[in-house]
């Protein structure tokens, strides 16, 4: 899933202060996952950014509503009155959403949230980085683990010479993704693939070729 | 025993011959200073074959490794241009790798370099469009079959012996000869290892390294750096990355008295050279006096290393 994480409620408020109606708008899916932008989590900063303008003595109406995904046309139509009665939405989704509303909407969208990365809950409010979408998946060769996501130096044929007791030279708090691999692939008997050299990596799926789209032709209607 | 050369390098003269090799690095100065290189070269240079020039290393920015290289090269030093993954993709690597070839540069050495968390600019992008071995492998792709890795051909291929690091001490500890193994694979020619102190460790690698014929297929040249101070040896240990001090060194260190401890470092790094010269598969030594060149020919002499082989 996508994780993020709520950015500080001064930046939010520098962004928001000179509207008069602001949505804060939650997304319901990834996000609030991680208890970070979900519907619940727009209506509790909602409630924070309003007690903050009544410090600030600033009359704005800020109120809140969410939908399941803001990735999707047709979630928005139940929020549609909603989005289009406020001057200024504060969208608590993932930058895909923020955009995809920017896209749909002639009036500002803010970002409530930074977008962190691809990972998963590895235990109840702890979220990890497992995946950076390159486009040309190696978890095949690599025992299931990712060392472009989760090596700080994205080595192929790793580990580098600064692994120390299975941790990673930036921090004794992450893990070596190749000692990782090099456990996984003795614990899968093929520890003789080690030795075979990771090719140099084509770049062109990953960010470096440009903005990426996916077209399946035999799903869109003619 | 003799091998076969592959490049005007002298380095590898001196290695093929059968000749311990002697090599030393020196960091660039963080300005434009050129006198900051020749001065460091002037206290070394008749007691080694070659120089390293480091490519910023710990990740703090310095003038670069090529413009130094290419300044040895004016004053008749032979260099060995060090090139860290981290800060060029393939496109500038390649690029640096002709531009030295122009200056007949012969010697490079392949790494990944660290973290740039580590260094003066812990905001910055780190590239590896490459890894180390993936460069090893560039490089002897431009010399053996003069192509990019686009496909094109290089016009006058670089005539570049080879080199890539190893850390013995780095975990997990059980795949350090493999992971040498695939390095020579990759193309390594010449190895210069981490900083030697857990002298046990090392002769343990070593000795599956000669089991496997791994020394035959490449130069390992014992890397050393020798302690200034009871304080480095416990910012060595406990600090650096990848890096095994035994606390008997510490210990030996730490029981000199403290204007005694530098020529104390420097007797270790004797003592250690004179043992190792006695491992087999130990083809010379990398000997890296960080900050602290002018040592270098007194260790290079007591350790019966001189004067540097003609060839």
């Amino acid at each position: 899933m996508i994780v993020g994480e709520q950015k500080p409620l001064e930046e939010i408020w520098e962004m928001i202060k000179d509207h008069k109606k602001v949505l804060v708008f939650g997304c319901n899916t990834c996000v609030a996952v991680c208890q970070q932008g979900g519907n619940k989590e727009a209506e509790i900063l909602a409630s924070m950014l309003r007690m903050k303008a009544v410090q600030e003595g600033v009359d704005i109406e800020i109120t809140d509503a969410g939908i399941e995904r803001q990735c999707e046309h047709e979630f928005f139509e139940k929020a549609e009155s909603r989005i289009g009665d406020a001057d200024a939405v504060l969208s608590t989704a993932c930058g895909i959403g923020v955009q995809f509303m920017a896209e749909k909407y002639p009036k500002p969208i803010y970002p409530g949230l930074n977008t962190t990365f691809l990972g998963a809950v590895e235990e109840f409010g702890v979220y990890a980085e497992r995946c950076q979408a390159c486009g040309t998946c190696i978890l095949g060769q690599t025992g299931g683990i990712c060392p472009i996501a989760r090596c700080a130096k994205r080595v192929l044929n790793g580990p580098c010479g600064g692994s120390t007791n299975g941790k990673c030279e930036i921090s004794k708090d992450v893990d070596c993704a190749w000692q990782l691999i090099v456990d996984r692939l003795r614990l899968l008997g093929r520890m003789d693939d080690y030795e075979a050299l990771t090719p140099i990596k084509d770049w062109s799926t990953d960010r470096a070729g440009g903005p990426r789209k996916l077209v399946r032709e035999d799903l869109i209607d003619e | 025993m003799s091998r076969e050369c592959k490049t005007p390098s002298r380095l590898e003269k001196i290695l093929a011959a059968g000749h311990f090799g002697v090599t030393s690095e020196c960091g660039p100065p963080r300005g434009s200073d050129p006198e900051a290189i020749s001065e460091k070269a002037a206290l070394i240079k008749d007691h080694v074959d070659a120089i390293n020039i480091t490519d910023n290393q710990t990740s703090v920015c310095r003038m670069c490794s090529l413009a130094a290289c290419i300044r040895l090269k004016t004053l008749g030093v032979e260099p060995v241009l060090q090139m860290v993954t981290r800060d060029r993709n393939r496109i500038a690597l390649q690029s640096d790798i002709l531009g030295a070839a122009s200056w007949d540069i012969n010697n490079i050495l392949c790494l990944s370099g660290d973290h740039q968390s580590f260094g003066d600019h812990a905001n910055g992008q780190n590239v590896h469009d490459l890894d180390s071995m993936q460069l090893l492998q560039t490089v002897r792709l431009m010399r053996d079959e003069g192509k990019f890795l686009g496909g094109d051909d290089v016009k006058r291929p670089p005539a570049m012996f080879v080199g890539a690091a190893a850390n013995p001490f780095a975990d997990p500890y059980d795949i350090r000869v493999s992971r040498l193994a695939k390095k020579i694979a990759a193309g390594a020619e010449f190895i210069q290892t981490q900083c030697i102190y857990n002298m046990e460790k090392f002769e343990d690698w070593m000795k599956q390294v000669v089991d496997r014929g791994l020394h035959e297929k490449t130069y390992i040249m014992a890397g050393l750096t020798p302690m200034k101070s009871v304080g480095m040896a416990r910012y060595m240990k406990n600090r650096v990355p990848g890096m095994d001090v035994p606390d008997e060194i510490v210990k030996r260190l730490g029981d000199t008295p403290k204007e005694k401890q530098a020529e104390e470092g420097v007797k270790i790094c004797i003592e250690q050279i004179q043992r190792l010269k006695e491992v087999k598969g130990v083809a010379g030594f990398h000997i890296m006096a960080i900050e602290w060149e002018e040592k270098v020919p007194e260790i290079v002499e007591a350790a019966g290393l001189h004067p540097r082989p003609e060839v």
